[in-house]
């Protein structure tokens, strides 16, 4: 059966898995409020998961560290901004990708101009960036604008409106990456990055647009859970960093890149919420829930590649 | 021909899904034997020398060592019995030493304390009997040495020897980024192993090569021995006809003159400058790493901007070493020919599926990519179709100058005139070419040739000036 074969199936089969041992035990009482909590907190992983897809999709030592940092610095300053008024959500909105997209020149103006590998560069960056927020912030926090707060936390048709946001964003990312131009050639740069050259790619410029876009969607994801938590917090991206790139590998793309799959975040987003919610549904204690936390992505992991080596 | 053979392959089949790879093969070798192995691209050559080295178990058949049939045949059993092979894809580790690729190599003799020092001997002594002169330091790092020195290396690196003695040598195409000295001196080798009770398989393109050194030849055809006679029974086109290709004359083409106008100039810090014009094929000639490749990637940084995407490329490039800037390995044989071009094939950004199958079934015929689908895998075709798909690549680009980096190399002959035909073709629509090669035949086929020296262009050639002798004549002057 070719849906099998797709790596991505693995993650929404575990996250199914773990939704049903998770209503079972609360007897199906929760059943709409899990789904509704899932696929809220999912949507965010998913922002970010996206947009760290696409620089892993560059090949082997791209990754952006500097996501968490991108989404508090967006997130602060744009709530900061906005002081609570309606009329200014959508400059607040602008400022926040044109944070994004700031931060992503700049990364990969290190990598490139001052030739440190990605890893380094936007750790670095990350700190900066830190540093920018918390002088902004100073510890204070902000409500989002009433329109913005209703929006992030509501619902339409009983779908929460931030996995609407991301279904879109993710819609779009999956037709640039299958169908596009762009989509294509970055999958060439990530399997060979001086045959991409040498076959007339603009690779220069190819990277730097993926660590802009990257940059964007967290800086994006930053203002949105920003309106969506009732303010920012100089730690809201903190797990973030974690989540972007195991929901990226759990979703079976290609950590070696060049081969990378939008539906297999979803899958994977939805389960790495759902892990933590059975844990807690069960009662047990934070030590263990981290460790089977992290046996349980471990093993999906290996299912997923294990499939994935046979069929190649 | 009553001794022992050495090693003998009866009947042997193989087949990879519905290719027939082989087809009943059986081949003998003996002492004192130069067995020369010649047929087009997908003839079976890799095959039976897969299957000799005991990379690959035939389905059907045996093979026998000394005379005595075996049950289990594998590298290791090879190595063992002084069976060594040098591959068309290089095989050296890049990030290690010259000297420790050769520990690698002899794992079992060359272990424990002091090894270091033995396998420098070894491979020093192996790289002067072979290549005298070569100037290789056994300390470089494999990945800092030019394709020629690598490919020098892995060639003495078969003839040495730390405890086993090599009896039997495979050589597949050893001399594809040799160039013309270090080619003879190579094949003088191969008849003082041969003289001295040594037998060596020689998988080439080069027919001159097999004629003279070979003392059988086995010509292959779809996966069958299609000829096995004594060499001195065939001459060149004998041979081209037992393969089944007919060698034709070349004209040389006339369009690109001194008149027409300049497409692309390349100033070199030194020596003559670069100057190519519309319609010109333009070969690099000199003797293999004096800067040609160097020239054709300038050229194409110069030409091809790294930031914009180009609205019209002025440059497309064809790639010889295809593993290093060639191939896309996870993608079909359609999306690493359709790579270059996809802005063309695109509306709104978005690749138009029906325009590029379309794009890839014209090319397919036009080149003849031997396939039975172009959604296949890339690695599913042999060396040579692989090249083709690298050819058709910048060939279906809109681009009016095509670089070319020794590109023939592992092509068999009748696929080189197929793309001799083509480069003519395009060459007299108005297409330029810029074409390094270490085959001198192939410079013949130029209009107008630079030959390179320490870096510099030293000579420009045009015309009837063009000749074998007169480019070697400007690749070594002056260093004598």
């Amino acid at each position: 059966m070719s849906l099998l074969r797709k790596p991505w199936i693995w993650s929404f089969v575990a996250a199914g898995l773990v939704w049903f041992v998770t209503i079972m035990a609360t007897g199906g009482a929760s059943t709409i409020g899990l789904t509704q909590a899932t696929l809220t907190f999912a949507a965010f992983s998913v922002i970010v998961g996206t947009g760290q897809m696409f620089v892993i999709t560059l090949g082997p030592g791209n990754i952006d560290l500097a996501v968490p940092a991108t989404m508090t610095l967006a997130g602060t300053v744009a709530l900061k901004y906005m002081d609570t008024q309606d009329a200014l959500i959508l400059p607040g909105l602008g400022i926040a990708i044109g944070i994004g997209i700031g931060v992503g020149f700049v990364n990969y103006a290190l990598i490139k101009a001052l030739r440190i590998p990605p890893i380094i560069a936007t750790l670095a960056m990350s700190f900066i960036i830190q540093s920018a927020a918390i002088a902004t912030n100073r510890g204070l926090r902000i409500k989002p604008p009433d329109a913005m707060a209703d929006f992030t936390t509501g619902l339409t048709l009983g779908i929460p409106n931030v996995a609407l946001v991301a279904l879109g964003i993710t819609g779009v990312a999956w037709v640039v990456l299958m169908r596009s131009v762009y989509g294509r050639q970055i999958s060439a740069i990530g399997q060979s990055l001086p045959a991409a050259r040498m076959a007339g790619l603009p690779v220069d410029g190819l990277r730097l647009a993926t660590y802009v876009l990257c940059a964007t969607l967290a800086a994006v994801c930053g203002f949105l859970l920003a309106c969506f938590s009732g303010g920012a917090a100089l730690n809201m991206g903190a797990e973030y960093l974690l989540m972007s790139i195991a929901v990226v590998i759990i979703g079976g793309t290609a950590v070696a890149g060049g081969d990378s799959n939008v539906p297999g975040i979803w899958g994977a987003s939805l389960f790495m919420f759902l892990v933590v919610s059975m844990l807690n549904t069960y009662g047990f204690g934070a030590g263990v829930r981290l460790i089977l936390t992290g046996l349980i992505i471990i093993s999906v992991i290996l299912l997923a590649s294990g499939r994935q080596g046979a069929t190649r | 021909m009553t001794a022992t053979p050495l090693l003998s392959v009866t009947d042997a089949r193989v087949r990879f899904g519905e290719v027939r790879a082989l087809d009943g093969v059986t081949l003998a070798i003996r002492q004192g034997e130069c067995i020369g192995l010649v047929g087009h691209n997908g003839a079976g050559k890799s095959t039976i020398v897969n299957v000799i080295n005991g990379g690959l178990t035939p389905q059907e058949g045996q093979i026998a060592a000394d005379g005595a049939p075996l049950m289990h045949w594998s590298v290791t059993e090879a190595r063992a019995r002084g069976l060594r092979c040098v591959f068309q894809e290089l095989s050296l580790c890049p990030n290690l030493t010259v000297t420790e690729n050769t520990r690698l190599m002899h794992r079992g003799s060359l272990g424990g304390w002091g090894w270091r020092g033995r396998a420098r001997a070894v491979i020093s002594a192996a790289l002067d009997t072979v290549f005298p002169g070569h100037g290789i330091n056994p300390a470089a790092t494999v990945g800092a040495l030019s394709i020629a020195q690598r490919q020098m290396v892995e060639i003495a690196m078969a003839f040495s020897d730390a405890g086993i003695a090599p009896r039997v040598v495979i050589l597949d195409e050893p001399t594809s980024s040799l160039d013309a000295g270090l080619a003879a001196q190579l094949l003088d080798h191969v008849r003082r192993f041969v003289g001295q009770g040594g037998a060596v398989i020689l998988v080439s393109h080069i027919l001159g090569e097999i004629l003279n050194t070979a003392t059988r030849i086995v010509v292959m055809k779809d996966g069958r021995i299609a000829a096995e006679r004594p060499a001195r029974a065939f001459d060149t086109a004998g041979l081209v006809a037992a393969m089944g290709s007919t060698a034709k004359a070349q004209a040389r083409g006339t369009q690109g003159g001194r008149d027409a106008a300049e497409v692309l100039r390349l100033t070199l810090p030194r020596g003559l400058p670069f100057v190519a014009r519309k319609g010109e094929v333009i070969g690099l000639a000199g003797l293999g790493g004096h800067g040609q490749t160097e020239a054709l990637v300038a050229l194409f940084e110069a030409a091809s901007p790294a930031w914009w995407p180009a609205r019209d490329p002025a440059v497309t490039f064809v790639a010889g070493d295809r593993r290093l800037n060639g191939t896309f390995d996870l993608w079909s044989i359609l999306r690493n020919m359709s790579v270059a071009s996809l802005p063309d094939l695109a509306r709104r950004g978005l690749v138009q599926a029906g325009a590029e199958a379309a794009r890839g079934a014209e090319w397919k015929d036009r080149i003849g990519i031997r396939t039975p689908d172009m959604g296949l895998s890339i690695l599913s075709l042999s060396g040579g179709n692989q090249q083709k798909v690298l050819f058709a690549r910048a060939l279906s680009t809109r681009a009016p100058v095509v670089l070319m980096d020794d590109p023939m190399r592992g092509v068999d002959i009748g696929t080189k005139q197929e793309v001799y035909d083509i480069i003519r073709a395009e060459a007299a629509g108005g297409r330029t070419f810029v074409w390094y090669s270490t085959e001198m035949d192939e410079m013949t086929l130029c209009d107008r040739v630079y030959v390179f020296r320490d870096g510099i262009i030293a000579a420009d050639l045009s015309g009837d000036a063009i000749s074998e002798h007169a480019i070697l004549a400007a690749s070594f002057a002056g260093a004598a």
